[in-house]
């Protein structure tokens, strides 16, 4: 199996974090995954700020975002990331439980580069969390500056 | 008279006027111009007769001693009227005795003509006059005299009067004219006034103008009729602007209502696609896991897991088809010309994995253009179709129609026919309803909300929706949609 780059999953919900997590356990792309809780702490992240000062420089193979969420949304999480410069080619990838069209819109109009709905379905959901996990965290060549994990 | 009914009524009066004094003129002018000419003729007649008389009586003896020269002396005496052209005495036996004329052959011609077997006669013929008399005497009549006078005065006396009487008719003709046209202002000035106010009004439905023109008579009843009904106009007009204001007012108010309770329910169908499908998904989630991990666990346990697996996909389902149909009911519709034909190449193209390992004799008819949001009327024949497909699952041989029922300049009705499982004709109404199945789900999969959709986006179109069935024995569907999309509710 080729590396597993860094992904970021920003998620308010501890059930849905877990479910994730599990789903991406299941194909062993879980270690490389940075679970924050919402909008404030993604950006906190990204530009390495507060409880993430010390981080290793290095933007993430992709971004998992929750479009509901405490403090910042996923929407105003985007528009933030996607207007700065060093953020902008960061792949986003939205994950959420609405297939409102409003959303679906106001996303892509973002620059978002992919849209899922979770599943209700387990089986479908953790079909829908692997196949983006392999994508973006294996497959996918992303943008320099990305961190790589140490073989 | 046609010309008469297309004049202006100021010409209509003037017309008038003039025909009928002209008329009555003409009527009086011949009356006395007959009277003047009998009598004039009359008076002539008898002035001759007299002379003859005379003449007649001077003659006799010159007759009766055959002196013809004292006859003819006697007969020259009527040279004093110059009237009289010729004269002459005749015999008894009609011989020619004596005569006198400025004319003698011509008039001893006309003489001789007019010597009848009744003696005392006269005849007027080429602007002359011929009279007879007798001359008796001794109660024996011994010779006639006759004589021929001219004409010329009753002529020119007819001739002067017709002169004067054309005169005077011309002269009035003109005073009539000149009358009549300054008296038909009077009349017709009010109502040319009030047609030009009628065209203002129905022109620029300009209803505050009056037309002016206070009198006592029918005319000035007719303005202040008009005016009146000008005033009432006005004040409906008013009425009528008033209510419609309210109403607007009121349509506006209801209108934000409205859209405060769509924004609700947009903020609604919004927190239940995003926060109940979570909650779903976990308890989905979290079964499965339970499933996978827990070794020990014995087949109670894993059908019972199983079980809530399935009512989470279901409510997951049920949910997804909510949003669908609050959607549908929301969402704008766009009005184009659709092919029914290729949309139901299209659906049925999509349907086929449906299909896939079925034997079904499809019978699809040509179907019209008709007009109505593509996107809709797709979801329409989508839903009829799967439908059909799917109550048709358990038949030994499915049959399916697709065709017209009815094509009038009114409405168009499309059907789908399957000799499915049908339906109970009792719960007929239930069909169409939200959530509303007539089978149980084990036995045909589905939500209930497929026909309630249809129904919902038929309404939209102005259209109808309704069903026959008989258990066992199948269903038709059938939707109307019509020729002309009114204003989509």
């Amino acid at each position: 199996m080729s590396e597993v780059k860094r992904i970021v999953l920003v998620e308010d919900s501890e059930n849905d974090i877990e479910l994730t997590l599990a789903a991406l356990e299941e194909h062993h792309l879980a270690n490389e995954v940075v679970v924050v809780r919402d909008g404030v702490e993604a950006l906190d992240y990204l530009y390495r700020r507060g409880a993430f000062q010390t981080r290793p420089i290095g933007n993430p193979a992709v971004i998992l975002l929750d479009l509901k969420m405490p403090r910042m949304g996923g929407l105003e999480a985007l528009r933030t990331l996607k207007s700065d410069a060093t953020l902008r080619t960061i792949p986003v990838v939205i994950m959420t439980s609405s297939s409102e069209e409003r959303d679906v819109v106001d996303s892509y109009n973002l620059g978002v580069n992919a849209y899922v709905v979770k599943p209700v379905k387990f089986q479908s959901f953790v079909e829908a969390v692997r196949t983006l996990g392999l994508f973006w965290a294996v497959l996918n060549q992303p943008p320099p500056g990305s961190v790589r994990r140490v073989a | 008279m046609a010309l008469f009914r297309q004049a202006s009524v100021k010409n209509k009066l003037i017309l008038t006027s003039v025909l009928g004094s002209g008329t009555a003129l003409l009527l009086v002018g011949a009356v006395i111009t007959s009277y003047d000419l009998v009598s004039l003729r009359n008076a002539l007649v008898r002035r001759m007769s007299v002379q003859a008389g005379i003449v007649g009586a001077n003659a006799a003896s010159a007759l009766l001693f055959n002196d013809p020269e004292s006859a003819e002396a006697t007969l020259a005496a009527l040279k004093g009227d110059p009237r009289i052209l010729a004269a002459g005495l005749y015999t008894e036996d009609r011989r020619l005795f004596a005569i006198y004329g400025s004319e003698p052959l011509n008039g001893k011609r006309l003489m001789e003509e007019s010597l009848s077997d009744t003696r005392d006669v006269h005849r007027m013929r080429g602007g002359r006059l011929v009279l007879s008399r007798s001359i008796p005497f001794e109660q024996r009549t011994i010779g006639t005299v006759v004589i021929v006078s001219d004409l010329q005065e009753v002529t020119s006396s007819m001739t002067r009067d017709v002169v004067i009487f054309a005169s005077v008719l011309l002269i009035s003709l003109l005073l009539a004219l000149f009358i009549s046209s300054r008296l038909q202002r009077d009349i017709s000035q009010p109502i040319l006034d009030l047609a030009q106010t009628a065209r203002r009004v129905s022109q620029e439905k300009d209803y505050s103008v009056r037309a002016s023109g206070e009198r006592r008579d029918e005319i000035g009843t007719l303005v202040t009729a008009f005016n009146e009904m000008l005033s009432e106009i006005r004040q409906q007009e008013g009425e009528l602007r008033a209510a419609h204001d309210r109403l607007e007012q009121r349509v506006a108010e209801r209108t934000v209502q409205l859209q405060a309770v769509n924004k609700e329910l947009e903020a609604f169908s919004y927190s239940v696609s995003h926060d109940l499908r979570a909650p779903l998904r976990h308890i989905a989630g979290f079964a499965e896991m339970l499933d996978a991990s827990c070794e020990g666990l014995n087949d109670g346990g894993r059908r019972c897991i199983q079980k809530i697996s399935q009512a989470a996909g279901r409510m997951g389902q049920l949910i997804d088809d909510l949003l669908i149909f609050s959607r549908m009911g929301r969402s704008e519709m766009q009005a184009v010309t659709v092919n029914l034909a290729s949309l139901l190449k299209e659906v049925l193209v999509e349907a086929q994995p449906d299909v896939k390992g079925r034997v079904i004799d499809w019978k699809i008819e040509p179907l019209p253009m008709v007009s109505g949001d593509r996107a809709m009327l797709r979801l329409v024949l989508a839903n009829l179709v799967s439908n059909a497909v799917k109550y048709t699952g358990k038949s030994a041989s499915a049959r399916i129609e697709i065709g017209v029922a009815q094509d009038t300049d009114r409405e168009v009705v499309i059907f789908v026919r399957d000799n499915g499982a049908g339906f109970d004709m009792t719960y007929a109404s239930k069909l169409f309803g939200v959530f509303q199945r007539l089978h149980r789900a084990d036995e045909f999969e589905g939500t209930g909300i497929g026909l309630a959709n249809v129904q919902r986006i038929i309404n939209r179109h102005g259209g109808r929706t309704w069903a026959e069935g008989e258990l066992g024995r199948g269903a038709v569907f059938y939707f109307s949609l019509p020729r002309r999309l009114e204003a989509a509710a």
